[in-house]
């Protein structure tokens, strides 16, 4: 069924052992399993590797495991994985998608749990719910402006370094890494990515007052941690945000309840 | 069914604006009352979808994906084109019409895709005031650069995430609408049928992929905004999720499917390098405006691509087309390399593959400079390759990446069901035969915020004295029922192979036969075996678990079934066109020097395909030129 996996030309073959969380429900009790596999191949991404795992499981008549993907560029941010204790796995600014088997040796057992964190309850073994992100982004993680109702694009000048410098926290996937290797559970450097990117902008200064006050509220009420600035958010984000981008919220925040 | 697309009145640059001052506009008290489905929420879908909910009317919107912003636009990288002339490069809305139409091949309606072109500068102004971070100058204007098939520099760009720079303005809009309690959100949930009633589209049925549970959705107009369907493929640089389920079932159900079989290979993708691959990840076309493409001479050249020396190296593009070298359109750079490559002359592990070289840009430029261009894509590929490109050149290989073809839609977008629209890629419009580069984000996004608001009153004006059936509608039982019993079908089989074992079958019949170049044999053996695939699945795949939880085994199988029954209409199209133009490349039609050879007399039509129990009715919807003359399309 699955032999056409070990044609793989000039490559080599590793035989890893997974350990991996399942969780039938939201409610349910999960519980790590292993799995031997073989046949997995170096060039294999991390959720290649999974994919063949589970067409492991079909052959044997049992459910598969339930993990998220879609892009598998590095670019949607819907896979999550907790990998031997990491973020996105062993690497630092990477998402799982992005990882490949040649990052393990045969004969290596890997670990694979979903993000925890009380804001992302698990829906079903490594799926968690992340709608959280949606409903801060809610709050004010936009620009209101009707469609129809923009200026000429040059008509506003917005220097290099400023464009640059939110371009550099746009770039956020909404992954949910920073929370899941926060040991606050704290969503500070997603909010404070979304912020910076509108609020450094001309055309974010009308609301960015009331927008930091709403997302940060919206934060708090979803049950994410406080942020102690360990630093370990920046690490693993895969777009390279950095906690500078925390500090920056922090103050704009200050800003807002004095002059919002 | 006489096919009318509906084309306005006058000269080419006033039909937009003659079709909207005759539109029937409704007035906003009314628009509360009304009701639409938006599937899909990518850059067309969450366009539309915030935009119709702006404008007052009631919208449910659908994505598979657990959130809006991971729509598949997220992935497109080199940027967006507008005819905003701010190089002073001699561009005009006219030339950017021109450029869409001959990279088509003069496959596509003059009138649509001028109104791509006359759209592309305020949807400019638009995204820079929902606080896109495109590129800059120092002054603090907006950058362009060039893309494949042009000669001026029209492409907007925020780095290398150009469309995930989009996806996220339009996400946040969704998200300001669902907060003004205007549009309803349903991730998670994924269009498996659409409910007509009396002969018009009135709602949708859909899969929960949380709980399984089965849900009816009914509204006054549905709206698809469903992308493309490349992973017919298997292999494809679209996100594995993708599919062309929606669109085929309203396919199913009455609506027209044009040329199915245009389907863009895209030159600069990675490489395979072993079967069990689930995707091919794209390298941005914009990496052609500093990187030079070559092969060795000599085919059995064993040397590393730094120690060929340069008179050893052939920079085929440049040889055979001098005066767009390197930035050659898609179609023409990936049959180009397909040529070399099964020439011997591939490079890499299994020779299947090019240089694409920064050398030179590096030496003029400096690592700096390209290092700002590309960064991002160069660690990209230093991720999944493990080579630094700054020092060795990339190896890049063709790869199935955009669906031209699609339900046909006159020019307000609707298919041939009342009611029913298609926006973006899942629609046949504007591309023709080839897409060009960095013209998809801008057809998604104009299809979603300016056209489909505007067009679709025309519709529901009539839709807001009719009667507004809801889920209990006979229909929507008779509906539900038949999708349920898919389900039910597909659960039963209980067979001996893997849904991903289909899969990898099914993508290589069409890669071998439906993709860069095809003929009437490969064509007509292809059909066979997808016929063998399709019998064979029905007995043999194997889904486990159940229906009544979170599947992806069964998602995938759902999706495939209906991949398996478009891939045939993908083939008879593939067939029944005697010419090659744009992507499609039918080898007994092509010149000494392996040129395509389109034939106007026979073939200057759009083929729209009706279902017919299992077989295909096609329908012609003659293409007129007026103002632009179709001519042989060089890029010599």
């Amino acid at each position: 069924m699955y032999s056409h996996l070990c044609v793989v030309i000039n490559k080599h073959i590793m035989k890893v052992t997974f350990k991996i969380w399942r969780q039938d429900s939201p409610k349910s009790k999960g519980v790590l399993k292993s799995y031997e596999t073989d046949g997995i191949s170096e060039d294999m991404s991390f959720l290649e590797a999974l994919d063949h795992l589970n067409e492991i499981l079909v052959a044997k008549n049992e459910k598969v495991v339930a993990f998220e993907y879609d892009c598998r560029e590095g670019i949607c941010g819907q896979c999550g994985l907790f990998i031997n204790g990491r973020a996105h796995g062993p690497h630092e600014h990477t998402t799982a998608c992005q990882l490949h088997m040649r990052s393990f040796k045969d004969g290596d057992t890997i670990v694979v749990e979903p993000w925890r964190a009380a804001a992302f309850p698990i829906i079903k073994d490594l799926v968690v719910d992340r709608s959280a992100f949606d409903r801060i982004i809610e709050k004010g993680g936009y620009i209101s402006a009707k469609t129809g109702t923009a200026p000429e694009a040059n008509a506003m000048l917005i220097p290099k370094e400023i464009a640059d410098a939110s371009m550099d926290v746009a770039a956020c996937i909404g992954c949910g890494a920073c929370v899941a290797t926060c040991k606050n559970a704290s969503a500070a450097l997603f909010t404070s990515a979304k912020i910076n990117h509108l609020n450094k902008l001309p055309q974010g200064k009308p609301e960015q007052h009331r927008r930091v006050l709403d997302m940060t509220a919206q934060m708090e009420a979803e049950g994410f941690g406080s942020c102690t600035l360990t630093g370990a958010c920046e690490v693993e984000c895969p777009a390279g945000i950095s906690i500078a981008s925390i500090a920056e919220m922090n103050n704009r925040y200050v800003r807002a309840k004095l002059l919002g | 069914m006489k096919l009318d697309s509906k084309i306005p009145e006058g000269r080419l640059e006033d039909k937009w604006s003659n079709y909207q001052l005759k539109s029937r506009l409704i007035n906003p008290a009314n628009k509360k009352k009304l009701n639409v489905i938006v599937v899909g929420a990518g850059l067309a879908g969450s366009g539309a979808a915030a935009t119709l909910a702006e404008l007052g009317y009631d919208v449910q919107c659908f994505c598979y994906q657990d959130s809006a912003r991971r729509a598949h636009s997220v992935a497109a990288q080199g940027g967006m084109n507008a005819a905003k002339n701010y190089q002073h490069d001699g561009d005009s809305v006219f030339r950017m019409f021109y450029d869409a139409l001959k990279g088509g091949d003069f496959r596509s309606r003059e009138a649509n895709t001028y109104r791509l072109a006359e759209l592309s500068a305020p949807l400019i102004d638009h995204y820079v005031q929902q606080g896109v971070p495109f590129a800059r100058e120092y002054g603090g204007v907006l950058i362009n650069r060039s893309f494949g098939g042009v000669q001026v520099e029209r492409t907007f760009y925020a780095r290398g995430q150009t469309g995930q720079q989009l996806v996220l303005a339009a996400y946040s809009q969704l998200y300001k609408m669902v907060r003004a309690k205007k549009v309803k959100m349903m991730v998670r949930h994924e269009m498996l049928d659409l409910v007509l009633i009396d002969g018009k589209a009135k709602g949708i049925i859909a899969r929960d992929l949380v709980t399984g549970q089965i849900k009816r959705f009914a509204a006054d107009a549905v709206v698809l905004a469903t992308g493309g369907y490349s992973r017919v493929f298997r292999l494809s640089t679209l996100a594995i999720g993708c599919n062309g389920s929606a669109i085929w079932k309203a396919h199913k159900r009455g609506a027209y499917f044009a040329a199915p079989s245009f389907t863009q290979i895209h030159p600069t993708a990675l490489p395979q390098t072993s079967d069990s691959q689930s995707k091919l990840t794209l390298m941005s076309e914009s990496l052609r405006n500093d990187g030079r493409i070559w092969v060795p001479k000599d085919k059995n050249d064993t040397r590393n691509g730094n120690d060929i020396p340069e008179e050893e190296r052939d920079y085929y593009l440049e040889r055979r087309y001098p005066s767009f070298g390197n930035l050659a359109p898609r179609d023409i750079s990936s049959r180009a390399a397909k040529e070399r490559i099964d020439a011997g002359h591939g490079v890499g592990n299994l020779k299947n593959a090019v240089y694409l070289d920064f050398k030179h840009a590096i030496e003029r430029f400096g690592r700096d400079v390209i290092e700002d261009r590309y960064g991002n894509l160069f660690s990209m590929y230093k991720k999944i390759t493990g080579i630094d490109a700054y020092k060795e050149p990339m190896k890049i290989s063709p790869a199935a990446h955009f669906s031209m073809g699609g339900l046909w839609v006159d020019y307000e977008l609707m298919t041939t069901i009342p009611g029913l629209y298609a926006i973006g890629e899942c629609n046949y419009a504007d591309h023709g035969a080839n897409r060009l580069g960095a013209n998809s984000l801008l057809q998604a996004s104009i299809d979603g915020y300016f056209i489909l608001p505007n067009t679709i009153n025309n519709y529901l004006e009539d839709a807001l004295k009719q009667d507004h059936p809801g889920v209990d509608h006979p229909e929507f039982d008779k509906v539900e029922k038949e999708v349920k019993s898919q389900i039910e079908k597909i659960m039963a089989v209980k067979g001996s192979r893997t849904v991903d074992d289909f899969h990898r079958e099914l993508g290589k019949v069409m890669w071998q036969e439906c993709a860069m170049s095809r003929n009437k044999q490969g064509l007509e053996r292809a059909i066979v075996q997808i016929k063998q695939i399709h019998a064979e699945f029905w007995k043999e795949v194997r889904v486990t678990g159940t229906d009544n939880e979170m599947n992806s085994e069964l998602e995938k199988a759902l999706r495939l079934a209906d991949f398996i029954e478009l891939s045939l209409l993908m083939c008879t199209d593939a067939l029944q066109r005697d010419e090659s133009c744009g992507a499609h490349f039918r080898e007994e039609y092509q010149t000494e020097e392996g040129e395509a050879v389109r034939n106007d007399e026979d073939f200057a039509y759009v083929s729209a395909w009706e279902y017919n129990a299992g077989d295909f009715i096609l329908h012609k919807e003659k293409l007129e030129f007026e103002y632009v003359q179709p001519s042989v399309r060089s890029y010599k």
